[in-house]
C-alpha cells in the first residue's frame, strides 16, 4: 500500500516537472527560431523563381510572419491542446505523421544500438574490473579512452570509408535502395541498411558505460562487504556474480537510461552522416530549410522522449534498490 | 592443547608516495608474534588506527594489493601460503567482521551466510544448519529474508557472529567486534565468545576495548606503534600491576580509571617515524642506555613474552 502510494506521489511530482519543463522547452524554442534568420516564406519562394512582393506579403500574412512571438506561440499552443502540430513545409505533411514515420526509424536504430552498447559495454567492464591490470583490462580502457575522445561523427565516416566504400559490405546510406517502391523493400534491404549506423553509435556509446562499469566494479571488490565474502570462502568469477555484478548493474543501468540525451545527439550526427531518414535527419533539414513546424515538433517529442529516459532512471534507483524500496518514507 | 595459530615476526608495509615519484615502504606491523591454542582466547590490545585490522586481513589473505606481508603465519604447525590461506578461510578460520558493512547491502541476510553453493541439496543441507545456528542465537526466520540495513545493531552482530560460526571453525577471529554497541549487546556478543571457547574453538580477538579483552580473553597481546610489545595472563592485570612487565602494559593498566588514572606523558610514535631502538625509549621510565639505538627482540619467558632488556638474563 504504502509503496504504491509512495510511486504515485513520486510520479506526480515528476509529472508537474515535466509540464514546467515542457514550457521552458516551448518557450525557449519560439525565442530562438523567432531570433534566428529562418524565414519560411523565403524557402518557400527560392523554388518558384521571382515572385512579386504582393505575393510575398500575402504568404507572409498567410504563416503570420510578422505577428508578435507571442500571438505565434499561442496560436500554436491553442493547435497543439488539439494535436494539431501543424503542417510540415518540406514534407506537405501534417507534422505528426511525418514525426512518427522518423521517430519509428530512429527508434529501431536508437534502441538496438542502446541494448547492444549497454550488454556489450557492461560485459567488458565487468571483465576489465575483475581483470584489474592485466593486459585485457589495458587493452579494453585504451580502447574506451580512444572512443570516449573521439567525436561521433568522425567514427561514423570513418566506418562509412572502410566499410561500405572500400570493403563494400553495406550501402552507403539511405534507409532503403533507391528508385524502389516502398511495398518492394524488403527486410533485408532496410536491415543492411541499419547495421552500420548502429554499429556506429553502439561503439560510440560503449566507452561510458564500459569504464563505468569498471570503476564501480573495482570500488566494490575494494568494499568491506567484498573482503568479507572473500574471507568466508568464496572466490573468483562466482565472487562477482554474487557480490559484484548484483551490486554494479542498478548503478549500470541507471547510467545508461541517463545516457539517453547523448544517444539522440549520437543519432542526430550518424543518421546525417549515414543520410538514414530518421528523426535526427529530419530536425536538420527542418533547420536548415526553415520548417518551422516540424522543428518545434521534433523538438517537444525529443524532449519527451529524453525526459521518459531520465525517468525510468530515477524510478530505477528509487525504487528498485531494496535499501531505498523498503526503507525510509521519505524518497526525496 | 594443541596450538592453532602461529603468528611469527610478521611485519606489513605498504608502498607510499612521498613527494613526486619519490616512493617510501611505510611499516605499519613491524613485528608482530602470537600464538592461539585451542579453546583459547587472545586479545590483541592496541589502540584505535593502529592496523590491528591488518593482521586479520593477513591471516585470511585479503590484504590490499599494494600490502607487503613478510614474516611466518602458520596454522596448526603448517605455513600458510596464499593459496592455503584461500583454501581455509571461510572453513577452519572465520572472521568475524566489526559491522553490518561487512554484509552485501543487496543480498538477503540468509543467502550471505549460505554462500555459494554447488546444487539443490547443498543448498538445503547449508539452508537448514544456517536455520538452525540463526535460532540458536535468537535470530527468528524473518532475519532471513531480511537486508543488511534492516537489522538493529545487536542483531547484526548476532548474525555476524552466528555467519562465523556456520562451517564448524576451528579458529575464530574477531576484529573490532565491540565498538558502538550499548552496554547490554557487548556483554552478549562477549558471552558468545566464552562459549566458543568452551566449545574449543581458538578466538583471537582484535581490539582497542581493554574492558572487553579483559573480561573475557585468557592471555592479552599488547600491540605498539607496530610491535607487539608483551604478551601478558589476563591474570596479570591486577593489584597494581605488579606482575605485568613492559613499563608500557604497567603503564596503560594505571591509566584506567580504577587504577589510579596515571597518564604517561608522550604518544605512541606513528607508522614512519618509528625509533631505531626501542618504540617506547621516548616515554620510558626505566630506559637503558642501549634502549636508544638498539631495538629489543620478544623474549619468551615460558607462557608470556614481553619486548623489554630489563628482562634479559643478566641484565
Amino acid at each position: 500500500m504504502l509503496k504504491n502510494e509512495k510511486l504515485l506521489k513520486f510520479l506526480g511530482k515528476k509529472i508537474v516537472r515535466f509540464i514546467i519543463l515542457l514550457i521552458f522547452v516551448i518557450l525557449l524554442s519560439f525565442i530562438l527560431i523567432d531570433m534566428s534568420p529562418i524565414n519560411p516564406v523565403k524557402t518557400y519562394i527560392a523554388n518558384l523563381g521571382v515572385v512579386s512582393p504582393e505575393k510575398i506579403a500575402i504568404l507572409e500574412s498567410y504563416w503570420g510572419v510578422n505577428e508578435p512571438i507571442t500571438t505565434k506561440m499561442f496560436n500554436w499552443l491553442a493547435n497543439i491542446i488539439h494535436l494539431d502540430f501543424g503542417t510540415s513545409l518540406i514534407y506537405r505533411a501534417p507534422v505528426l505523421d511525418v514525426i512518427k514515420q522518423k521517430f519509428v526509424a530512429s527508434l529501431v536504430l536508437m534502441l538496438s544500438s542502446w541494448i547492444f552498447s549497454g550488454v556489450i559495454g557492461f560485459l567488458l567492464g565487468v571483465v576489465a574490473g575483475f581483470k584489474k591490470d592485466t593486459i585485457i583490462d589495458k587493452a579494453i580502457k585504451v580502447y574506451c579512452y580512444i572512443l570516449q575522445s573521439a567525436p561521433t561523427f568522425w567514427i561514423a565516416l570513418l566506418f562509412l570509408m572502410v566499410f561500405s566504400v572500400y570493403l563494400g559490405w553495406f550501402p552507403t546510406g539511405l534507409g532503403v535502395p533507391v528508385g524502389t517502391l516502398s511495398e518492394n523493400v524488403s527486410f533485408w534491404d532496410w536491415l543492411q541498411r541499419l547495421i552500420l549506423p548502429m554499429i556506429t553509435l553502439s561503439v560510440v556509446g560503449i566507452a561510458s558505460i564500459t569504464l563505468f562499469t569498471r570503476d564501480k566494479l573495482i570500488d566494490v571488490m575494494n568494499s568491506d562487504y567484498f573482503l568479507f565474502a572473500k574471507a568466508r570462502g568464496e572466490s573468483g568469477w562466482n565472487l562477482i556474480v554474487r557480490h559484484g555484478i548484483r551490486n554494479v548493474l542498478l548503478p549500470a543501468i541507471t547510467l545508461q537510461f541517463l545516457g539517453f540525451s547523448e544517444l539522440f545527439g549520437g543519432a542526430v550526427l550518424v543518421e546525417q552522416i549515414f543520410t538514414y531518414p530518421g528523426i535526427g535527419q529530419a530536425a536538420v533539414s527542418a533547420g536548415l530549410r526553415s520548417d518551422v513546424p516540424l522543428l518545434l515538433g521534433i523538438v517537444i517529442f525529443s524532449a519527451i522522449f529524453v525526459y521518459c529516459g531520465n525517468l525510468i532512471a530515477d524510478v530505477l534507483y528509487n525504487f528498485v534498490d531494496p535499501r531505498i524500496r523498503e526503507g525510509e518514507e521519505d524518497g526525496g | 592443547m594443541d596450538k592453532l595459530l602461529d603468528v611469527e615476526n610478521v611485519s606489513i608495509s605498504f608502498i607510499q608516495y612521498t613527494q613526486g615519484l619519490n616512493q617510501r615502504d611505510l611499516k605499519v606491523i613491524t613485528d608482530l608474534t602470537l600464538d592461539i591454542s585451542e579453546g583459547e582466547i587472545l586479545a590483541v590490545l592496541g589502540s584505535s588506527g593502529s592496523g590491528k585490522s591488518l593482521l586479520a586481513h593477513a591471516i585470511f589473505g585479503i590484504l590490499p594489493e599494494n600490502a607487503n606481508l613478510n614474516g611466518k603465519i602458520s596454522y596448526k604447525g603448517k605455513e600458510l601460503s596464499q593459496e592455503d590461506k584461500e583454501e581455509i578461510r571461510g572453513k577452519d578460520i572465520v572472521l568475524v567482521p566489526q559491522s553490518v558493512n561487512f554484509l552485501d547491502p543487496l543480498m538477503k541476510i540468509s543467502d550471505q551466510a549460505i554462500g555459494h553453493t554447488d546444487s539443490d541439496e547443498e543448498r538445503k543441507a547449508k539452508k537448514a544448519k544456517q536455520r538452525e545456528i540463526f535460532e540458536h542465537y535468537n535470530l527468528g526466520p524473518e532475519v532471513d529474508e531480511m537486508y543488511p540495513f534492516q537489522l538493529s545493531g545487536g542483531m547484526a552482530r548476532r548474525v555476524l557472529v552466528s555467519t562465523a560460526l556456520l562451517s564448524n571453525p576451528k579458529l575464530v577471529v574477531a576484529d573490532e567486534p565491540t565498538p558502538g554497541l550499548d552496554e547490554k549487546t557487548v556483554q552478549e556478543t562477549l558471552n558468545h565468545f566464552k562459549h566458543m571457547k568452551e566449545d574449543g574453538i581458538g578466538v583471537l580477538l582484535i581490539t582497542h576495548d581493554i574492558h572487553a579483552a579483559l573480561e573475557v580473553a585468557d592471555r592479552i597481546g599488547i600491540f605498539y606503534s607496530g610491535y607487539v610489545i608483551e604478551i601478558a595472563l589476563k591474570e596479570d592485570f591486577t593489584g597494581d600491576g605488579e606482575n605485568l612487565l613492559h613499563p608500557y602494559t604497567k603503564a596503560l593498566y594505571k591509566a584506567l580509571p580504577a587504577n589510579g588514572f596515571n597518564l604517561t606523558k608522550g604518544h605512541q610514535p606513528l607508522h614512519g617515524e618509528i625509533p631505531n631502538g626501542c618504540p617506547y625509549y621516548d616515554r620510558c621510565e626505566m630506559r637503558f642506555d642501549r634502549c636508544k639505538d638498539e631495538r629489543p627482540e620478544l623474549l619468551d619467558l615460558g607462557n608470556k613474552k614481553v619486548r623489554c632488556f630489563k628482562y634479559e638474563e643478566g641484565a
